[in-house]
């Protein structure tokens, strides 16, 4: 790797453990003195390195003089500290140590996860912080993802870390007895990014994949850990997995989207959906069934292309089961696509009439896809709906094309 | 938006089902509640299996199950949301059990706890 490119690799990689490791030391009120000390360790490296050449350890290099500006910020601390309030402190001018060994980074990422994805900030501003501070993402990037400006990102961050403050966040673990609450709000926040980059309408392919990655390294993280390590977790992560596997094929070569059933089969990857199959399959100690449990499972019946009465079958039982543990529009709508295939059209039409999803483009276009070679003049009228509603120029392509076939039968 | 609860009862719990025959009513039931759940007009409920039933009378005499003299028997319920009793009913019309000749399903509403009732 050149000098060009691997300090932003570094930069992905190391800032956010050197933060969350000097943040976790310092406490989470100086979370802006962590963040500027790893910022001037990396300004630090591009300049020495730009003169010099490349330490054979960067890393280390890195962590080194990080190590160092925060020893130099603690003793100045120290000093002003023991000005100010004489006695209260004993007057040793120890060297503060600095810990940045792979141990102690862990484990300060991993309660800094559940630092950051505290209740007390909007799922936004968890999602903003942990490209931030989790994923090591610049601000540009951020603001990309979200597709608005970096003031408006800035400013996101600065009120939700404000907020943290106020609370009075601790950089820890839970307790054992809040321990499935909070795991819940973590779950639920590296959910969110995942999807953020799973169904971004950001153009940009290849941070829309890191999003994805960096959700399902984050849900890794706990997966490792004996403590977090818990079935929904395990649950969310093979989930994942299920849908990676489908990356490639379900974007095109200009950032479109290709349906399911057009999709190059060849392109998904069976190494992502073995690893799936894997931890859905840890997933299934407990007794306690999550809402990713039940996607995991629909999420695998899809990577099963053949279109059987038995997949569908199963898939209509775990939406079943979905909708009455979390209910949601689009598992609503999957729901009725799945009684279609599994008990006829005839009864999906009857049920899909009852959903009432009457601002839902995709209402339409099932009901569309229902009538079709039922009652076409109904299918017609029902892609024309779904057609006004229809916001994306990908989703108006597609219904446009079910439109041409349906008229020619008309 | 009221509450109402759906209590499932079969006319005569003697009668003995097979498995595949049990197979297929659970999966009617299940898609019966998921029709529900997608209107997101589902609220809870559950099932009642017939193992570990007892039944206290009033003498404090306790009999295994509700069979014997107890002609009916409640095989589950579950809680809806709907605007009003004929919107439940509705529901309840769908309910799988309604199959068996002599079973029915009650409807009723559940009290608000505000002293209403």
């Amino acid at each position: 790797m050149d000098k060009e490119e691997l300090i932003p690799h570094l930069f992905r990689t190391e800032y956010r453990k050197i933060v969350s490791a000097l943040c976790k030391r310092f406490g989470f009120d100086q979370i802006e003195i962590a963040e500027d000390i790893a910022s001037d360790t990396f300004m630090t490296a591009a300049q020495t390195w730009g003169l010099k050449s490349i330490p054979q350890n960067p890393t280390a290099w890195l962590y080194n003089v990080a190590k160092n500006k925060a020893k130099n910020h603690l003793q100045r601390d120290h000093l002003f500290e023991n000005k100010i309030v004489p006695g209260l402190k004993d007057n040793s001018s120890d060297t503060p140590e600095i810990d940045l060994s792979p141990q102690y980074i862990n484990d300060s990422q991993l309660q800094m996860m559940f630092a950051i994805c505290h209740p007390s900030i909007s799922p936004e501003a968890q999602i903003g912080l942990s490209l931030r501070i989790l994923c090591g993402f610049g601000i540009e990037e951020i603001a990309d993802a979200f597709l608005t400006n970096k003031e408006t990102i800035n400013k996101r961050l600065f009120r939700a870390k404000e907020k943290l403050r106020e609370e009075k966040i601790k950089i820890e673990l839970p307790g054992v007895s809040e321990i499935d609450e909070r795991l819940e709000t973590v779950l639920t926040t590296i959910y969110l990014l995942f999807n953020e980059g799973y169904y971004s309408v950001s153009q940009n392919k290849t941070l829309r994949k890191d999003l994805c990655y960096e959700a399902m390294r984050l849900c890794y993280m706990l997966v490792e850990n004996k403590y977090t390590n818990k079935p929904q977790v395990n649950a969310l992560l093979s989930l994942m997995c299920f849908h990676a596997s489908r990356f490639e094929a379900r974007i095109d070569k200009n950032g479109e989207l290709v349906l399911y059933e057009e999709q190059d089969t060849t392109l998904w990857n069976s190494d992502l959906i073995s690893k799936g199959g894997y931890f859905l399959n840890c997933a299934s100690s407990g007794n306690k069934i999550s809402k990713y449990h039940l996607q995991a499972a629909i999420a695998y019946w899809n990577t099963q292309k053949s279109d059987t009465k038995d997949k569908w079958g199963n898939i209509l039982q775990l939406y079943n089961q979905l909708l009455q543990i979390e209910y949601s529009p689009i598992a609503a709508l999957n729901r009725t696509y799945a009684l279609s295939k599994a008990n006829g059209k005839q009864v999906a039409i009857t049920e899909a009439e009852k959903l009432n999803l009457t601002d839902n483009q995709f209402y339409f276009a099932l009901l569309g896809e229902l009538y079709t070679d039922v009652d076409n003049i109904k299918a017609n009228q029902n892609f024309q709906k779904a057609l006004s509603l229809a916001k994306t120029q990908t989703d108006k392509h597609t219904i446009q094309k079910k439109i041409e076939i349906i008229s020619a039968f008309l | 938006m009221e509450e109402f609860v759906l209590i499932m009862r079969h006319e005569d719990g003697h009668k003995v089902a097979s498995p595949e025959q049990i197979e297929i009513w659970m999966k009617q039931t299940m898609d019966w509640i998921g029709g529900i759940a997608a209107q997101n007009k589902f609220s809870g409920g559950t099932g009642l299996p017939f193992e570990d039933a007892r039944v206290v009378s009033s003498k404090k005499i306790v009999t295994n199950g509700p069979f014997g003299e107890i002609k009916e028997t409640i095989g589950g319920f579950i809680t809806v949301k709907a605007d009003s009793v004929d919107e439940a009913v509705e529901f309840a019309k769908g309910c799988p059990v309604l199959q068996g000749e002599g079973n029915t399903v009650e409807v009723r509403k559940v009290a608000k706890g505000d002293g209403a009732h």
